[in-house]
């Protein structure tokens, strides 16, 4: 019997979507599943969309997620959400950063950024919980802690706990930026 | 000892840690660095990051045949630049053993081709492992120096983007110390000449002999091959990422020939494995190699009939192929713009490239960061091969054109592939009275894989200062006279001194030197800003392609530009762009 739990993590090179991953992989190991951690390195962090595939169970097998597969997809940023939805599972659910990152064509105008992306995301009937991540983080201290609010709140919703994870974010960040961290999460967490 | 999570990448470390391996080199290459990276953290092995994979895999051997255990890793393309040195160490074997592992792309997350380099295992006639988790990756690297002292061969190791990259649990094992073997001199082996090479022939021929017996038997002894009986109507031959990914899809519905030793290839255990099930698929990412060699042994296989030659393979592919089911998924019906990879914010390569966009070249491109400057709206490249293919591509399109030509035409290329081999083009250039202007565009570090250091920035792979290269000087000692060196975000200079270096009548190296915006060591002006009074919505400044200036709307129902004030680094090239002076330098 295949108990494989999947959670896709979607964003823009450089908002630190694999500290998120990183984080996730060390706790489903520490609670004793077998884990499979799939990242994106090189050409695609240069503010490219960017995934990362973090599976666990009781023996994993393939380091991706494919399409319909994932119990659970982070997106850093609202197009990306869009984007990468057909990976979700039918009764899988959405965390979504209210943040928009406008990409490259969108920019120079060779194309536009999508209107109303929540609204058709949430007209789609997934289960999606949103949040201004951006906001939460800039309240804690630094914008920088973006992903680790969006990996509280999607804690939230796997239910370990808080324990497990603010001793895995104080084992696994620099020693001065842990109280930021934790901070960050909590108010991911409890939003 | 300790379950870990570690990439693929550095479960190999980690594996020759334990191997007892004591001397690394390699070239950095996407998805192979982070292995040479993660042996740098150990004390015990020398590492080093060489100029390019040739040197790597040359530097590797000498320590192999001198008699400890050696280890290079590169990228697909990688072994291109490294073919010429493994296919003669094949012939003269090792002393202590030589590890060469080799990162395939499918799918080419990061990467100019698709190459399957289980054709270079082929032809040079070494055998190749091919790991398909973390556990394996080290387990494999470990097996792997044994296989090259036992049958007196470097072997290679076949990673790919999806082994190297993915984290999975590992057990880890003390280091086993190596004891070095003595180095006997030992022309008739290690001088490849006429006579010794065609007496070394007949010895590969026959290793490739042994080396099929192991696979057929002692490799399924030690876990490197592995047979999983299920049910047998459907059989499936995978190895590496495709056997996971078959696992996945078909779980314990089908029975599994799963291959470690991807060359030589086993023949009895292939055979037997078609014998005992119905109806038999070969699942191989890429190129048809497994499906060929059934195919010469006269097992019928459903291989390529079904699977494709491109691309990365996953689950659902493989259930659909060979179930025949889908899963079911939503989407949104909207138009999805897409995010390619873009220059960042401040990147010194920015500055270069729109201060010549104006001047219509033709731009002879090179493997780097600075590819991404071929992408709109900058789309400056006109060309881009491989490692150092700008200088001498341009030498030849400029041999083929002429001087009006030449004087209408450069190649750009970063620091670290100049040494690669850039270097050799400039000095065809030279002697053959060539007048091509390039452009060397120094930023200090060897930026797209990550962050190496690398000859030309005079620190070490372990961050100890070094000699560096001094780009100048070689260009003189090569035979350029004129080489002069500018600053990429003077927009100004670097017209002026391009324009004068193209109308020269004899070649020129121009260096634009500025490190890399993401270093640690460099320091940013404060952001810059819209002077909103004076923007006029003209969009110029959207035209250096740059990720922190966009358009908002405007309070007279037009739209204005606006700078993102997180991530604006104050290179001030969007300025250069804006002729109404409407962006302004921050404040402190």
């Amino acid at each position: 019997m295949n108990d494989t739990k999947n959670i896709l993590i979607v964003g823009v090179g450089g908002q630190g979507t694999l500290l998120a991953s990183k984080l996730l992989g060390k706790c489903f190991l520490e609670k004793g599943y077998d884990v499979k951690v799939s990242e994106v390195h090189g050409m695609s962090q240069r503010g490219g969309s960017v995934v990362t595939y973090v599976r666990y169970g009781t023996e994993v097998f393939s380091p991706v997620i494919d399409k319909g597969e994932a119990d659970m997809i982070i997106a850093f940023e609202q197009l990306e959400a869009a984007r990468w939805l057909p990976y979700l599972k039918k009764d899988g659910v959405l965390v979504v950063n209210s943040q928009k990152i406008n990409p490259m064509p969108v920019i120079t105008g060779a194309a536009t950024y999508p209107d109303d992306v929540l609204e058709k995301l949430e007209a789609t009937g997934a289960k999606i919980f949103t949040v201004d991540a951006l906001e939460l983080a800039q309240k804690c201290g630094n914008v920088k802690a973006t992903n680790v609010v969006l990996l509280g709140l999607a804690a939230r919703e796997l239910g370990f706990g808080t324990d497990v994870w603010l001793d895995i974010i104080g084992s696994t960040v620099p020693q001065k930026t842990i109280k930021l961290n934790q901070d960050a999460f909590l108010s991911g967490y409890n939003n | 000892m300790d379950k870990v999570l570690l990439l693929g990448n550095e479960a190999v470390a980690r594996g020759l840690y334990e191997a007892g391996a004591t001397v690394v080199s390699s070239y950095p290459g996407t998805p192979s660095t982070e292995i040479t990276e993660a042996v740098s953290q150990y004390d015990e092995i020398y590492s080093e990051w060489a100029p390019n994979e040739k040197v790597a895999f040359e530097v590797a051997f000498g320590a192999a045949t001198a008699g400890v255990r050696a280890f290079t890793a590169m990228k697909h393309v990688g072994l291109n630049v490294a073919a010429d040195p493994l296919y003669t160490a094949s012939y003269i074997g090792v002393n202590g053993g030589m590890v060469c592992a080799v990162a395939d792309d499918p799918g080419m997350h990061s990467s100019q081709n698709e190459q399957d380099s289980r054709h270079h295992a082929i032809a040079s006639k070494v055998p190749m492992l091919e790991p398909s988790d973390s556990a394996e990756c080290l387990y494999f690297t470990k097996k792997a120096f044994e296989l090259s002292e036992d049958f007196d061969t470097p072997v290679l190791l076949r990673l790919s983007t999806r082994i190297s990259h993915s984290r999975s649990a590992v057990t880890l094992s003390d280091r086993v110390a190596f004891e070095p073997r003595s180095y006997t001199k030992n022309a008739a082996k290690n001088v490849m000449m006429p006579a010794m090479a065609r007496a070394a022939h007949i010895r590969v021929e026959e290793r490739t002999k042994k080396l099929t017996e192991w696979a057929d038997t002692t490799a399924f002894e030690a876990g490197i091959n592995r047979l999983f009986m299920f049910d047998r109507k459907i059989g499936v031959i995978a190895a590496g990422t495709s056997y996971v990914f078959a696992r996945e899809a078909l779980g314990e519905k089908v029975s599994y020939l799963k291959l470690g030793i991807v060359n030589p290839l086993p023949v009895k255990a292939i055979i037997d494995f078609a014998k005992q099930v119905e109806t038999l698929y070969v699942i191989e990412e890429l190129d048809d190699i497994i499906e060929t060699h059934c195919i010469k042994l006269g097992v019928k296989v459903i291989g390529k009939e079904l699977f494709s030659l491109l691309g990365e393979y996953s689950q659902n592919i493989i259930e659909k192929s060979i179930l025949g089911r889908e899963k079911e998924s939503i989407s949104l019906d909207i138009p999805m713009p897409p995010r390619p990879p873009v220059l960042c914010a401040g990147c010194p390569h920015r500055g270069l490239y729109y201060a010549l966009k104006k001047y219509k070249l033709y731009i002879s491109g090179d493997i780097g960061c600075y590819t991404l400057g071929a992408q709109a709206p900058l789309a400056m490249m006109d060309s881009c091969v491989c490692m150092g293919a700008s200088v001498s591509g341009l030498h030849g399109y400029n041999v083929a054109l002429g001087k009006d030509k030449a004087k209408k035409s450069i190649a750009v290329l970063g620091d670290s592939t100049f040494i690669h081999s850039g270097i050799t083009g400039l000095i065809d250039i030279a002697y053959n009275k060539g007048i091509s202007t390039v452009i060397v565009l120094d930023n200090s570090t060897t930026g797209m894989t990550g962050h190496q250091h690398n000859p030309a920035n005079g620190l070490t792979i372990k961050g100890d200062p070094t000699v560096a290269v001094n780009l100048e000087a070689l260009a003189h000692a090569v035979g350029i006279n004129r080489v002069r060196v500018v600053d990429p975000l003077d927009i100004e200079q670097v017209r002026a001194v391009v324009s004068e270096e193209l109308a020269a009548e004899e070649p020129s190296l121009v260096i634009a030197r500025r490190p890399c915006a993401l270093l640690k060591t460099v320091k940013h002006n404060p952001p810059m800003y819209i002077d909103n009074d004076a923007c006029t919505g003209c969009k110029a400044c959207l035209q250096v392609g740059c990720p922190s200036i966009m358009q908002v709307p405007s309070e007279n129902g037009k739209t204005r530009a606006y700078i993102n004030q997180n991530s604006c680094l104050g290179c001030e090239v969007c300025a250069a762009a804006c002729r109404f002076g409407a962006i302004k330098k921050g404040g402190n």
